[in-house]
């Protein structure tokens, strides 16, 4: 419920120039701000229709619609998958876990729309390249054991980053993630127990979870973002409570979370640097390649072309099914507006 | 039990097709709906098929010749109007014949009685895409259309008897007769016509049910079938 709110139904309508404070509007803009203020240092949700700052409001929004669009374009690794599944079990799992990110991706669009945005618009911002999706999505899929890497780190990854968001500030967004998360851990316990089976498999099967990996270890580091030093949004977001925990801090908790988990997996991670540091408590590893980071960024990566000109190409070819809908909807709305005018004027009639 | 086999290879081939859309769809709902339906006939594929023998066994370890499946299931997506007339002309020829198993005494009873229920919402999808595609714009009319036409001469096999099937559950006369009834009336809801080409061409009439199938089909096993192939034995 919004607590940033000057009447009691929640609405958050600015003091009018009739306000019986008399305050002028800069004044009623500090007082906005001050009650905002107030419910982030008291933890409390804000809501859609409650002020809030516009850097606040901008911030949200790029953050939702880039973890929207992550969703959406995580899909295609795991689809590459679909078709060629080596049981009907593990199909089945796949076509469920890809189903859910277009699920997660609705859901996150829903909520960025509550800031005023729109799903057309965001995702117009996706297709020209002026928002982004989550790096590691642009590294190929290049065996089934990929699949298993991708829920055990990618989604592991991604759960470290989301269950602190479930107490982020805006309160649509929190909820969205409660939803997420519930699902995304499911799909990390598939991942692990698939990338299981795989490592006490043949021999063959076990180098296949190897190489996997190996290969996804590092970009699912890089999936925590720039280090705090370099990190431009980072002590903002803190401050408003979107963020809750640097990007170090994810990055070291995951860290620690795998260590053990890849050792019941009866796998390496490729790390020399990798050892339990006893003072710290915690793992020291490798420093990360910032550089292919930045260049994935840039557009540079693997998979960056194919991704972004799959996902165009799947708009592009739908906008004439999407103009039929629309088409269709406005002539059944017509159809339903005069079959009323008809039986109101029979009705007069009578 | 041949009936769960030819059965359980619609769902299971059709569930493959379905599942060459993700990432794909023209919105995000239809990439949950089309997942959603490929899902629940993977699902009806999975139990008919268990009937049989091992599932995994079944589906990645036969070739082509063996496959029982109509061969409307396995002609490729096309676009979008293309499966939905698929989904429209397999969904309704399910649904009525889940329908009726499901009120017979046979052994796929009880399979037939859970399906039926998620077959009528694969069947609602497709009539309410082929309304909205046929009577939306010129394009999508002219495009589902095409999808209809196109398909039309693979719709005949889905009215041969299924050897398995007691004839006490499924009068297959009827079964047409019905089908033909709604798919002629929903067409013409939509502004459609019903197409005119060969539906029942003697020379396909059966063929995918006796294991003579079409050329794309081939490679749509190579596809699904080759990492399972190439594992012999392992376990997954």
């Amino acid at each position: 419920m919004a607590t940033v709110a000057y009447g009691t139904d929640g609405a958050s309508q600015p003091p009018a120039a009739s306000d019986p404070s008399g305050m002028s509007s800069a004044g009623s803009e500090q007082t906005n701000q001050a009650a905002f203020d107030a419910a982030v240092a008291a933890d409390e949700r804000i809501e859609p229709r409650d002020w809030m700052p516009d850097e606040y409001r901008a911030s949200l929004v790029r953050q939702m619609a880039q973890h929207a669009h992550s969703e959406i374009i995580g899909m295609q690794p795991e689809a590459n998958w679909i078709t060629r599944a080596p049981s009907l079990r593990r199909k089945a799992i796949l076509m469920a876990k890809v189903q859910d990110e277009a699920g997660h991706g609705l859901y996150l669009y829903s909520a960025a729309e509550t800031l005023g945005t729109g799903r057309e618009e965001l995702l117009d911002k996706l297709h020209s390249g002026r928002q982004k999706y989550s790096s590691i999505f642009n590294y190929p899929t290049l065996t089934w054991a990929d699949v298993g890497a991708v829920g055990w780190l990618v989604d592991g990854a991604a759960i470290t980053n989301q269950v602190p968001l479930c107490r982020c500030s805006y309160g649509p967004y929190a909820r969205a993630m409660v939803r997420v998360c519930k699902e995304e851990s499911f799909h990390q316990r598939q991942g692990f127990e698939l990338l299981l089976t795989l490592s006490r498999g043949t021999p063959e099967q076990h180098a296949m979870a190897q190489d996997a990996v190996d290969r996804w270890w590092w970009p699912s580091l890089m999936m925590f973002g720039p280090p705090d030093d370099q990190s431009a949004h980072s002590a903002q977001s803190m401050a408003w409570k979107i963020k809750r925990h640097s990007n170090d801090e994810l990055r070291q908790r995951f860290v620690d979370i795998c260590v053990p988990q890849a050792k019941t997996l009866g796998l390496t991670l490729p790390d020399p640097d990798l050892r339990w540091n006893e003072e710290r408590g915690q793992h020291d590893f490798g420093s990360i390649d910032w550089t292919e980071f930045k260049e994935i960024l840039k557009g540079n990566g693997p998979c960056n072309e194919q991704r972004i000109t799959q996902r165009r190409r799947a708009h592009e070819e739908g906008a004439w099914v999407r103009e039929a809908a629309t088409a269709y909807a406005a002539k059944t709305a017509a159809g339903a507006a005069k079959s009323a005018t008809a039986a109101e004027q029979g009705k007069a009639r009578a | 039990m041949t009936a769960a086999l030819a059965l359980g290879d619609d769902a299971l081939v059709l569930s493959h097709r379905l599942g060459e859309w993700a990432g794909h769809a023209p919105v995000l709902e239809e990439e949950v709906a089309l997942a959603n339906i490929a899902l629940d006939l993977l699902g009806q594929a999975r139990v008919l098929l268990s009937l049989v023998g091992d599932e995994d066994e079944l589906a990645y370890l036969r070739d082509e010749r063996a496959f029982r499946n109509l061969q409307l299931v396995e002609q490729e997506n096309g676009d979008f109007a293309h499966t939905i007339a698929r989904q429209l002309f397999f969904s309704t020829y399910q649904h009525l014949l889940y329908e009726r198993l499901a009120g017979g005494d046979g052994p796929l009873a009880p399979l037939a009685a859970k399906a039926v229920k998620e077959i009528a919402y694969h069947r609602d999808h497709a009539e309410q895409w082929t309304l909205r595609l046929g009577d939306g714009t010129a394009e999508s009319h002219e495009r589902m259309q095409r999808g209809l036409d196109t398909l039309w001469r693979f719709t005949g096999e889905m009215f041969q008897p299924v050897e398995g099937v007691d004839a006490e559950d499924v009068d297959w006369a009827g079964l047409e007769d019905s089908w033909s009834r709604s798919v002629t009336g929903l067409l013409s809801r939509a502004t459609l016509s019903v197409p005119t080409g060969p539906q029942t061409g003697a020379w396909s009439a059966g063929a995918g049910r006796q294991g003579l199938h079409t050329e794309p089909f081939g490679r749509m096993l190579a596809e699904m079938q080759h990492l399972h192939r190439s594992h012999p034995g392992a376990t997954w």
